[in-house]
């Protein structure tokens, strides 16, 4: 790639609008293009994602077995959480990145343009892989999202192969992401926008890049592992040949805990933005949402054994991590508590954004508290593998990530179409998703507390009501979403004109340009006395 | 100009990111023998040491205490060979050695591999597990129908911690017969 290849490409750019056609959209190198290609992918992943959970909740919503054998059950839980957390919730993220980033810190795109083309287009690709062993022989991955060996290894299913090389191909993908996010924030800022000046959504995606650039090659690293099990006779999860298969729960889940983070940072970022704008107030305490943010990051990476106290660890082990996670919550708190600040005595109203960020607030911190109980270990043996477990995470992923991405999605939805969203719409869609969700996931709580094995088909009769209602909540939530997709189309398509600022309440450089936000944006970087201090 | 030295400090800070995304693709790979040196120092997950000299035992017996041994035998799914031991537990006093036999046969009409896993209980002890001889340091192939008795010669740490009165060491026994039918038709 020479950089002369480069300068012709902008060059061409400076002249004209986007391209025509389909090889727009193939061939873009411009971050709003990739951001727009980013969300609707992750959307789409988010109904694929759902639609598979549906089947479970389905499955579930009586005793007995109806609608599916418990192999292809297994695959539907593992298909769900790998669509939802590498589909549907980073995607989502990265396109936010994609699209806000540039424009928040004026700059006018992404540091490496040409890289963020690849980094989008291997994604579907990716998806395709994997979705597609469902409907091979022997079927589709079935060991639960966390693959745990020798289950994913010895015991797979031969379409194994194929899940191994998506995972490759999505952590390159995010990988790429990373490096771009960090490039662009380091490198391309406008002048006068110094580090502390920076929009919290900046900060907490300059942090998860970091974290990103961290796991994901350890991730490469553990399915490379796999890889090499499998087909190479090496034993590194095989305990007849020497290895160990809890090492592989060491190294998944030295991956996996800070991936939690990465899902959740930007989220943080988001509501930040979202509760000063609604609440007429400055962000209270930026500083220390900065510190703290940090903070939850580095802790990240000390906590993983908590996911696995039942493996038979040293008691100095289990305390350790116990302590570690407990220790999450101050920098969390600190967070909560800075969001209820900025609404304290502020002028708040409750259009869409605020509703999704404000529900977002209270539900994240229920998955949070439950987070706790769980760090307690001894309590841990209790609930360890039960639907409470299932209830604390997706608290803090639906209401929690998804409810942020839905509040990002109308918070900006103005200055992306140029058009004000249909606010009837967007309430209905909040509260039927608020009502769903709680539904859904609350009375799964009570069905852990009791007893009831995550990953099950079937299940004891003392635990049919509440999974029936649970399943209830799940359709009226599932079906909700498709509100969202109308209110988008509808945006699109037209509807009131949205100013340059579209919110009374709203600061920072993505408002100072008109809506919809022209193809290309800060050419020249904005006027320092533009960037004021958060 | 300033847009040409934007570019070059991108490209540079790109390929440093990418040096730490290749720094840490290798320490998901060094955890791996990092963790078997950690768990070896600390007997996590029961990993028991290798083979010991026999001079290392009898030097001191300690007369007035008396330790439970129990032995459990597995074998992984499907291999349906037998094994186990000739004795469920015994009392030892830490320093003397003692000799266990398990009775293993493979009833199959063909020649199979096994491997013996072992691991020990409570974590804490199983630095403490000595064994001079065992069977678990060899590969254990048996013709069809061959029955053999494996030998265990083992004792017990003195310095094993007071509190613990009763350690569990369990063999599992894995069929590894595809793995081994190459390095085995070599050596014939």
């Amino acid at each position: 790639m020479s950089s002369a290849a480069i300068d012709h490409a902008h060059d061409h750019d400076h002249h004209h609008g986007p391209a025509k056609g389909i090889s727009r959209w193939l061939f873009t190198t411009n971050h709003k293009d990739i951001g727009t290609l980013y969300l609707w992918f992750s959307f789409a992943m988010f109904l694929l994602g759902g639609t598979f959970a549906l089947v479970i909740r389905a499955e579930l919503f009586q005793p007995g077995l109806q609608f599916v054998e418990p192999n292809f059950f297994n695959q539907m839980t593992t298909m769900h959480g790998l669509v939802m957390v590498f589909g549907a919730v980073m995607p989502a993220f990265v396109g936010l990145a994609n699209w806000m980033i540039p424009l928040m810190i004026g700059a006018p795109d992404m540091a490496l343009p040409r890289m963020n083309n690849w980094s989008f287009w291997i994604l579907p690709f990716a998806f395709t892989l994997m979705v597609s062993t469902l409907f091979m022989e022997g079927g589709g991955p079935n060991f639960g999202w966390t693959f745990y060996a020798p289950l994913s290894t010895t015991y797979a299913p031969d379409s194994v192969t194929y899940f191994i090389f998506a995972v490759h191909i999505m952590g390159a993908s995010s990988i790429m992401g990373a490096i771009n996010v960090i490039a662009t924030i380091l490198n391309m800022r406008a002048p006068g926008m110094t580090l502390m000046k920076m929009p919290l959504f900046v900060w907490t995606w300059l942090i998860t890049a970091y974290l990103l650039i961290a796991v994901m090659p350890v991730l490469a690293g553990v399915v490379t592992m796999m890889l090499f099990d499998i087909h190479f006779g090496t034993s590194f999860f095989n305990a007849a040949g020497g290895g160990d298969p809890v090492l592989f729960q060491h190294l998944f889940w030295f991956f996996g805990h800070p991936e939690v983070y990465i899902m959740i940072l930007p989220a943080f970022g988001i509501v930040s933005a979202i509760i000063p704008t609604f609440a007429r107030k400055r962000l209270f305490g930026y500083d220390s949402m900065v510190y703290a943010t940090a903070s939850i990051a580095f802790l990240s990476f000390i906590v993983w054994a908590h996911h696995m106290f039942t493996v038979g660890m040293p008691l100095a082990g289990q305390l350790f991590f116990m302590y570690a996670t407990m220790l999450i919550a101050v920098p969390t708190g600190v967070k909560v508590f800075n969001w209820v600040a900025t609404m304290f005595r502020g002028a708040m109203t409750f259009e869409t954004p605020m509703l999704f960020a404000i529900a977002f607030v209270v539900l994240f911190t229920i998955g949070g508290f439950t987070g706790v109980m769980l760090a307690i270990t001894p309590a841990d043996f209790q609930y360890h593998d039960t639907y409470f477990v299932v209830a604390h995470f997706h608290y803090v992923l639906v209401p929690g990530a998804v409810f942020s991405l839905m509040a990002a999605a109308y918070y900006w939805l103005p200055k992306w179409t140029g058009y004000m969203y249909d606010e009837t719409l967007g309430k209905l869609h909040f509260w039927m998703s608020f009502v769903g969700v709680n539904l859904l996931f609350f009375p799964q709580h009570f069905l852990g507390l009791a007893g009831m094995p995550r990953r099950i088909p079937d299940y004891a009769l003392q635990f049919a009501n509440f999974n029936w209602i649970s399943s209830v909540g799940a359709f009226l939530f599932g079906f909700s979403q498709l509100i969202l997709l109308l209110v988008v189309i509808k945006c699109i398509r037209g509807g009131k004109k949205a100013t340059a600022q579209v919110w009374e309440g709203a600061q920072g450089l993505e408002w100072t340009v008109p809506s919809p936000a022209p193809y290309h944006t800060f050419e020249t970087p904005p006027d320092p006395s533009l960037i004021k201090a958060q | 100009m300033t847009k040409n030295v934007a570019k070059g400090n991108n490209k540079k800070l790109a390929v440093k990111l990418l040096f730490a995304v290749v720094g840490m693709f290798a320490f998901g790979f060094a955890l791996v023998p990092l963790y078997d040196v950690i768990c070896d120092i600390t007997g996590l997950n029961g990993k028991t040491g290798g083979r010991v000299e026999v001079a290392e035992a009898g030097q001191l017996i300690e007369e007035d205490r008396e330790v439970t041994v129990q032995f459990i035998a597995h074998q992984n799914v499907e291999m349906g060979w037998e094994f186990k031991p000739s004795v469920n537990q015994m009392r030892v006093k830490p320093g003397e050695v003692h000799v266990v036999h398990y009775r293993v046969s493979n009833p199959r009409d063909t020649l199979m591999v096994g491997q013996a896993i072992p691991s020990v209980a409570p974590n804490a002890a199983a630095g403490h597990l000595n064994k001079i001889e065992c069977f678990c340091f060899a590969e254990q192939p048996l013709q069809a129908g061959e029955t053999v008795d494996m030998a265990l010669r083992f004792f017990v740490d003195p310095r094993l911690p007071e509190e613990i009165t009763k350690l569990t060491l369990s063999y599992t026994l894995y069929d590894i017969t595809e793995k081994s039918k190459t390095a085995a038709v070599a050596s014939r």
